[in-house]
């Protein structure tokens, strides 16, 4: 045991380790809906479908530093793409999710323009009257949405050879996605994109002298993130099987925007922190205090930005970086363990590529800034 | 080295993950699904044994709606009220009461949790159009009954695909009825202007009303909608003082109902009949627009108002009071929504009482075969019926007419039933 923890805390394991990682997730990920209970299936679903939305606000917010507060409404509008395609038009569930994603980038790219002239709370409020104007307008179109008695449409349904109840057959259709959303994402940011929309995020000026379009990539972060919330809404419609203008209140885009932040901005698996907080937590404050559930998930909030002010993604780096801190330099031949032990709950894409080294320094506002909200976690440094 | 030792450790993790799998899956829970003998064979009885029943019900403790999350409380304590009296049938009632914070996903989780988790004998109440409609499916894909949710859309009762639900308040169809009726006796050539909320609520009892009154010598002359989100109703009433009607007919939630009921005080050219409908016609509601402005003033009801001192010396009203200072102090027993807590939820009991089996199948049985049944807090001459192709348990109300400082019953109580016949889709 001495000698495996050992082999794993040097730096040269790190590939084993990521492969490790990668396994291991991959094995929970797959036998968590044999094991759990279908309502927990279900809610796991709900969490992983959520990340999504999470993870393509990251992108504006915590990568592009633009604040939207109107995420709620591109989550509905993809919500009711895929509902109203499958109730009017009766097509498949698998052609709903390009229309949903496309529509939602098109309606993102539409919305990016706002975003070259306004920022900050400016940009917040333009995104806010969408959310907030979405859910009447999606009543008064009543031959197409139903109203506000809202559409009930199909849901996923397993196909005979799978041999899946319909809770298991849905989570993992979700969560083929959530993957291939979340590794999108991923390798979105690891592109000229990403290193652009953080050159922009952290000095505008300085970017665009280094030649970079501010309005294309300003534009285009937006359209991307709309795209990863429009995704979201149509697993939603899959999953829930039922879409009301009351669903998607401006509440949701707030709730999507605390999730992210308590979650962790700027990181690569904070999403799936903050959606598991977002779906957990509210049931978890009611079995605390069936009075004043609200009073409980908010005290809940407080106590994480206390501790974790970079978001529960946050929190092991922290945590280890206090430790190392404390302990006696002796210990320091065991390689430095901020960078190398590995997060708990991490996501294994972080690990998984040692390929060449991502030249995130010069744009990372870590290295600018001591305590900047939304610094990313830092996982490369090589 | 390294690898194998990588590979190795991976390799005994998931080995225990399988084993683990194997030996404890929580998914096995489904197998304990329970069913009958004898008599009532192969029925469901999930939730009841001889000692205990236990139900679950969904409501907005939070969010928007909140102010109906009290509802539970009045439903609570007739539960507790009913235990210490022995149960229902000996059965002692565990109700669970959970909160989806008025948003559909989370009425979809806490269905599931209620159902798949908690082993709940039934689903009694789901608060809300948009809350019922996204579980509904649900429910009657498992099979579990969802008696008397909290909303009077007419869809629960006209609807034949899901027979596990069913409503209990009267249809926004049949109250508009009601006032149709009304009209048709007291002003058979009535001009009627109408003010509703544009959603299912307001074009429910419109349409109700359109179609009740068709072929009569009332026409409607004028209808303006409004959105919840809109900040007042001016406008439109000035639109509708307009169209020189003698009759106002207004379909408003609480905010919008006092200030159509201000507006129509204020314009002293105007003074139609004024109809408000049972969401708005509240106390609180009349309070702040003062009682001298809305005298004569028409609405209609059907469960025992507490604040009302006609009541006060009712044994149902009196119990009510007592059990809600004993069992929910800090719930006030003159807030009329506990009261329709304590309504529903003795109307459960009826039906409880009423089943052939104890079982779930005989719930739905039994709330789709209610013969004039008689509950203690629903006005007198109001009772629940429903039966083949009846879906809908009340579809009684009486009319009253705001007189002083409080309403004043007035006629006797209109059966829709008689009058119009079922509802239609």
């Amino acid at each position: 045991m001495n000698t495996i923890t050992t082999a794993l805390g040097t730096d040269r394991a790190r590939r084993p380790r990521a492969a490790l990682t990668v396994l291991l997730t991959a094995a929970v990920a797959v036998g968590a809906p044999f094991y759990l209970a279908p309502f927990q299936v279900f809610q796991l679903t709900m969490v992983l479908l959520y990340a999504v939305a999470l993870a393509g606000l990251n992108l504006l917010v915590g990568f592009g530093g633009q604040i939207s507060l109107g995420h709620g409404a591109f989550f509905a509008a993809g919500a009711y793409t895929t509902a109203v395609m499958l109730d009017r038009y009766d097509t498949g569930h698998l052609a709903t999710l390009p229309v949903a994603a496309a529509g939602c980038f098109l309606l993102g790219l539409g919305f990016g323009v706002p975003a070259l002239r306004l920022r900050g709370l400016y940009l917040a409020l333009v995104t806010l009257s969408f959310a907030v104007f979405l859910p009447p307008l999606l009543k008064r179109l009543e031959p197409v949405t139903g109203g506000s008695m809202g559409l009930t449409v199909d849901k996923l349904q397993p196909p005979a050879w799978s041999g899946l109840a319909e809770d298991q057959w849905m989570y993992f259709v979700v969560l083929a996605v959530t993957a291939v959303a979340l590794l999108l994402a991923r390798n979105l940011l690891r592109s000229r994109v990403g290193r652009a929309l953080l050159a922009v995020r952290d000095n505008e000026s300085a970017a665009e002298v280094m030649g970079v379009r501010l309005s294309l990539h300003k534009t285009l972060a937006f359209a991307w993130s709309a795209m990863f919330a429009g995704v979201a809404g149509c697993l939603y419609t899959w999953v829930i099987g039922f879409v009301s203008p009351d669903s998607f209140s401006f509440v949701l885009s707030i709730t999507l925007l605390a999730g992210l932040v308590v979650g962790g901005l700027g990181s690569l698996y904070g999403p799936l922190l903050g959606a598991a907080f977002v779906m957990y937590v509210p049931s978890v404050s009611q079995d605390l205090s069936e009075a004043a559930p609200g009073v409980v998930f908010g005290l809940l909030i407080i106590t994480v930005m206390f501790v974790a002010p970079t978001g529960l993604a946050g929190l092991p780096g922290r945590v280890l970086g206090a430790v190392a801190r404390r302990l006696p330099r002796t210990t320091t031949t065991r390689a430095p363990i901020p960078e190398a032990a590995p997060a708990p709950d991490a996501e294994p894409e972080s690990r998984a590529e040692s390929g060449p080294p991502v030249t995130l320094t010069p744009a990372d506002p870590a290295v600018v800034d001591a305590e900047p909200v939304g610094a990313p976690p830092r996982t490369e440094k090589e | 080295m390294r690898k194998t030792t990588a590979l190795r450790v991976a390799a005994a993790a998931t080995a225990a993950l399988l084993t683990a799998t194997a030996c404890s899956s929580r998914r096995g829970q489904d197998a304990q699904d329970t069913a009958a003998g004898g008599a009532c064979k192969g029925q469901q009885t999930t939730g009841i044994t001889d000692k205990t029943i236990k139900l679950g019900g969904i409501y907005p403790l939070s969010g928007p709606a909140s102010a109906y999350g009290t509802i539970s409380k009045g439903a609570a304590a007739y539960f507790k009220y009913v235990n210490d009296k022995g149960g229902i049938d000996g059965r002692k009632v565990q109700f669970i009461v959970r909160d989806d914070g008025y948003q559909p996903p989370k009425a979809v989780e806490e269905a599931r949790r209620l159902v798949e988790q908690e082993k709940v004998f039934a689903v009694f109440q789901t608060l809300g159009t948009p809350s019922t409609a996204a579980v509904w499916d649900y429910l009657n894909k498992q099979k579990v009954p969802q008696p008397f949710v909290a909303t009077g859309a007419s869809v629960w009762g006209t609807d034949d695909q899901h027979p596990w639900t069913i409503g209990w308040q009267p249809n926004y169809v049949a109250e508009a009825r009601v006032y149709a009726k009304y009209l048709q006796d007291a002003r058979p050539k009535a001009k009627v202007a109408v003010l509703y909320q544009n959603d299912d609520f307001g074009k429910d009892l419109l349409g109700g009303f359109k179609k009740a009154v068709a072929g009569s010598g009332i026409k409607v002359v004028a209808e303006e909608s409004y959105e919840v989100t809109d900040p007042s109703v001016s406008a439109q009433m000035a639109s509708l003082a307009r169209s020189g009607a003698d009759v106002l007919l207004n379909v408003t939630t609480p905010k919008f109902g006092s200030q159509a009921l201000a507006a129509d005080a204020k314009n002293t050219k105007w003074n139609p009949l004024h109809i408000v409908n049972n969401v708005a016609s509240s106390t609180a509601v009349l309070q702040p627009v003062g009682f001298k402005n809305v005298q004569g003033v028409v609405s209609a009801t059907y469960f025992k108002d507490p604040a009302d001192p006609q009541w006060a010396k009712d044994p149902e009203v009196k119990t009510y009071t007592n059990a809600m200072h004993k069992y929910a102090p800090d719930a006030d027993p003159a807030n009329q929504f506990n009261a329709y807590g304590w309504a529903v939820a003795s109307s459960l009991h009826q039906a409880l009482d009423a089943m052939k089996c104890p079982t779930r199948e005989g719930l739905r049985d039994a709330v789709r075969n209610l013969k004039k049944v008689k509950v203690g807090m629903l006005l007198p001459g109001v009772t629940m019926s429903t039966g083949h192709g009846d879906a809908f348990p009340l579809e009684t109300m009486q009319l009253m007419r705001f007189k002083g400082q409080r309403w004043q019953l007035f006629g006797k109580p209109v059966d829709t039933r008689k009058e119009f016949g079922p509802p239609a889709k």
